[in-house]
C-alpha cells in the first residue's frame, strides 16, 4: 500500500496523479451527475458502508442519495437481476459484483439473461448495464478470490468485457460502458489499484472494442492487457535497450476484441506473443492466436506464442503464486521465442 | 366461491374473456403441434388459466410481468397480440420476437411482458429490477414475477424476495403451485407443504388461495397489487392450481397420480367460472358463447396468419446480438 502514501504526498494540483480507485470513482460521479438513470449498487457501495471494501464508490451516495447508490445484501443473483430489470426498463445501472469470482454466483444472470435478452426479444428490450468486477492474484487471496475469467464471458455472444490497464482508461472506458447500450463487464485489477499514473482528461470517452497501440515497434507484437501491461511494458523496454523493437499493444477491450489493429500490426511484425493473467488454457490468447494463424498464416515468422497462468487454481503461498502467474523472465522468453 | 368482496360485472367477464382466450388458444396449440403443422417443445398451462386472468385484471398495460417457460397463460391474460404470439411460436418473422425467442422467450413491451425466462427461479429478480425503475422514477408501476413452485427452492427466490422486502419494491411474486416441479411431486422437493410460509422468513404478507377459485384469486390479486401500487412493499402469494398435461407436452404422465389427475381435470376451472357467471346471473350463455365464438375465429387467424408468414431472414444471427449489427 505505499502506493497510497506516495500518491497523497504527490497530490499536488499541476502534475497530479491518479490512481484507478480514483479514476473509476471519477467516472461515476461523472456518469451520475450527468444522467439521473445511472445508478450505482453492489456490496457495501454506500458510504455507510465505507464506499466499497476498496473505496471505489465513496462519497457518492453522499452526493446522490441512497436511493441512487445503495449497499445491497450479499445476494449476487439478486443485484445482477436487479441490475437487467432496471436496465431493461430505461435505468443505467452500475452493479458491483466485488471479487470476479463471485460472478460465478451471478452466472444465470449475466450470461442467459442480460447477454441474451436484446436477442431473444428480436431487439425490443436491451440491458444497458455494467458490472463491475475487481480480480487479480498476487495478493495471497487463494483460489477463490482472485481470478481472471474474462474468457467465460468473452464466450458468450451479447456481453461487451473490457479490461482497462491505467487510471485513464478506466476513466475512458467506465464512461463508454455506461453510454453503451449493451452489457459491459468491466475489470478491474485489483493489485494495482492504488497505483499512480497519468490522469484522464474529464469527458473523454475511450472507445470500447479498440486497443492502444502503447508503443510502436517493427520486429515483434506483444499483446496484453489489464495487470499484465506492466510486465510486457518492462519487456519492451528491456529488449528496447537491446535494438529488438516490440509493438505494444493493450488490448483494453476483450470482447469485441480489436482484430483490425491487431492484425495490422501482426502483419507488419509477422511475430506475436498474447499474455494473460487468465490460465493458458482455453484463455483469450487461444482465441487471439487462432485468428492470426487463421489470417496470416503465409505471412508469419514464427508461431504465435500464448502466455497464461499454470493450470490449476490460485495458489496461496507466495512462492506458488509468484510462480502460477506469468512472470516477466517468461514473457521475455516467449519474445525472444519468435526472433528465433 | 367466496362473493362477498365481488369485483364488477364487467370484471367478472373480463376474467373470464381471459381465461378461456388461454384454454382455447391452448387445446388449439396442442392439436396443430400434433398435427405437425407447428413444431416447437410446448409447456401447456392448461388448468391454470385463472391465476393470471384474476392478476391482470388488476394490472395495466404500464404494469410488468416477468413470466417462465409455462407462461402462455400468463402473456395472452395481460395482451400479448394472439397473432403475433402464434407467429412467435411459430419461429415466422411476423412474431413478437421476429422468431428468436420461441415460447419460452416471448417479450412484448406493449403489453408490458417484459422477459420469458427458460430458467427456474429467474424471473424473480429481474422483477425486482424493473419495480426498482419504478420506484426511482416516483411511477405508479407494478411488476408481477410469475414461476411456480419449483422455483421456491432455487437461491434465485430466496435472494430477490429478500431484497424486495429489504427495498420496499413494488413488485408481486405470484408462485403457480401446480403440485409437480417438472416430474416430482411438491412433497418429495419441498420442506414445506405451503409456499407461501417461506414469506415469513422476508417479513412480507404471504398468502395461499386456491388459484383456481377466480373471486379468490382476485381478492388476493387486488390487494398485493394495491399494496405494490401504493408504497407497502412486496407479497408473495401462492396459487394452488394443477396443470393437465404433465411438464412438457408428450411426457407420458407417470409419474403423476391418475386419480389426483382426473379429479383436478374434472374441476376444470374455466368451464366452471362459466357456469357460475350464467347461474349467479353475471353473463348470459349468448354472451359467453360469443366471446368464445370471437377467439376461435381470431385463433384461426393466428394460424393462418402464421402459416403464410415467411421464416426470418439469416442475417437475423447477426442483429440484436449487440446493438449494431455485426458484420457479416
Amino acid at each position: 500500500m505505499s502506493t497510497v502514501a506516495a500518491e497523497t504526498q504527490a497530490a499536488a494540483p499541476k502534475v497530479a496523479k491518479m490512481n484507478v480507485v480514483q479514476a473509476v470513482n471519477l467516472a461515476l460521479d461523472d456518469a451520475m451527475a450527468a444522467d439521473s438513470t445511472v445508478i450505482v449498487f453492489g456490496e457495501d457501495v454506500g458510504d455507510k458502508e465505507e464506499g466499497g471494501v476498496c473505496g471505489v464508490t465513496k462519497g457518492l451516495s453522499t452526493k446522490y442519495g441512497d436511493a441512487r447508490v445503495r449497499s445491497t445484501p450479499i445476494s449476487e443473483q439478486a443485484i445482477v437481476g436487479a441490475a437487467i430489470g432496471a436496465a431493461i426498463a430505461g435505468m443505467r445501472p452500475v452493479a458491483e459484483i466485488m471479487l470476479m469470482n463471485f460472478t460465478a454466483v451471478a452466472m444465470d444472470m449475466i450470461a442467459n439473461h442480460a447477454a441474451k435478452l436484446r436477442f431473444m426479444s428480436g431487439g425490443q428490450t436491451q440491458v444497458p448495464l455494467v458490472i463491475r468486477t475487481m480480480t487479480g492474484a498476487g495478493m495471497g487471496s487463494g483460489g477463490q478470490h482472485s481470478d481472471y475469467l474474462e474468457a467465460w464471458f468473452a464466450h458468450v455472444p451479447g456481453i461487451k468485457v473490457v479490461a482497462p490497464s491505467n487510471p485513464a482508461d478506466a476513466y475512458g472506458l467506465m464512461l463508454s460502458c455506461i453510454e453503451d447500450d449493451d452489457p459491459c463487464l468491466f475489470i478491474e485489477h485489483l493489485v494495482s489499484y492504488w497505483a499512480p499514473g497519468t490522469p484522464p482528461t474529464r469527458g473523454v470517452r475511450v472507445p470500447i472494442g479498440k486497443a492502444n497501440v502503447v508503443l510502436a515497434g517493427s520486429d515483434v507484437t506483444l499483446i496484453s492487457y489489464s495487470g499484465m501491461m506492466t510486465p510486457c511494458a518492462a519487456v519492451a523496454a528491456k529488449l528496447a535497450a537491446e535494438g529488438i523493437k516490440v509493438e505494444l499493444i493493450d488490448l483494453r477491450t476483450i470482447s469485441p476484441w480489436d482484430t483490425a489493429t491487431v492484425l495490422a500490426s501482426v502483419a507488419k511484425t509477422g511475430r506475436a506473443v498474447v499474455v494473460h493473467e487468465a490460465v493458458r488454457n482455453f484463455g483469450v490468447g487461444a482465441e487471439i492466436a487462432a485468428t492470426l494463424h487463421e489470417r496470416l498464416f503465409g505471412t508469419l515468422k514464427a508461431p504465435v506464442q500464448r502466455i497464461g497462468s499454470a493450470y490449476c487454481a490460485v495458489p496461496f503461498s507466495k512462492p506458488l503464486e509468484t510462480a502460477f502467474m506469468p512472470s516477466q523472465a517468461q514473457i521475455e522468453a516467449a519474445v525472444r521465442k519468435t526472433l528465433g | 366461491m367466496n362473493t362477498s368482496t365481488l369485483p364488477s360485472r364487467a370484471v367478472l367477464v373480463d376474467m373470464y374473456r381471459k381465461a378461456t382466450l388461454i384454454k382455447q388458444n391452448d387445446e388449439r396449440f396442442r392439436s396443430v403441434i400434433k398435427s405437425g403443422k407447428l413444431a416447437m417443445v410446448y409447456y401447456s398451462p392448461r388448468g391454470q388459466e385463472i391465476i393470471p386472468s384474476a392478476m391482470s385484471v388488476n394490472l395495466s398495460n404500464d404494469d410488468y410481468i416477468v413470466t417462465i417457460y409455462r407462461g402462455i397463460h400468463d402473456m395472452l391474460a395481460k395482451g400479448v397480440p394472439v397473432k403475433q404470439l402464434w407467429a412467435e411460436l411459430g419461429g415466422r418473422a411476423t412474431g413478437t420476437c421476429k422468431g428468436k425467442g420461441g415460447a419460452m422467450h416471448v417479450t412484448h413491451p406493449a403489453s408490458g411482458v417484459m422477459v420469458t425466462t427458460g430458467i427456474v427461479g429467474a424471473s424473480l429478480p429481474i422483477a425486482n429490477g424493473l419495480a426498482l425503475a419504478a420506484q426511482l422514477r416516483g411511477e405508479k408501476r407494478v411488476a408481477v414475477a410469475y414461476f411456480g413452485d419449483g422455483a421456491s427452492n432455487i437461491g434465485a427466490f430466496h435472494e430477490a424476495l429478500n431484497m424486495a422486502s429489504v427495498w420496499k419494491l413494488p413488485v408481486v411474486f405470484v408462485c403457480q403451485n401446480n403440485a409437480y416441479g417438472e416430474h416430482t411431486k411438491l412433497a418429495y422437493s419441498t420442506a414445506v407443504p405451503n409456499i407461501a410460509i417461506r414469506a415469513v422468513s422476508y417479513q412480507m404478507p404471504g398468502i395461499t388461495v386456491d388459484g383456481n377459485d377466480p373471486l379468490a384469486m382476485y381478492q388476493v390479486a387486488k390487494e398485493a397489487v394495491e399494496r405494490a401500487r401504493s408504497g407497502g412493499g412486496p407479497t408473495l402469494i401462492e396459487a394452488k392450481t394443477f396443470r393437465f398435461f404433465g411438464h412438457v407436452l408428450g411426457d407420458t404422465d407417470s409419474y403423476m397420480d391418475k386419480g389426483e389427475k382426473a379429479a383436478a381435470m374434472a374441476r376444470d376451472p374455466v368451464p366452471l367460472y362459466r357456469a357460475w357467471l350464467i347461474s349467479a346471473g353475471h353473463a348470459t350463455e349468448q354472451e359467453l358463447a360469443g366471446i368464445e365464438a370471437g377467439f376461435e375465429q381470431e385463433i384461426d387467424e393466428a394460424l393462418a396468419f402464421t402459416l403464410a408468414s415467411p421464416f426470418p431472414d439469416v442475417a437475423e444471427l447477426r442483429r440484436d446480438v449487440f446493438k449494431q449489427e455485426i458484420a457479416a
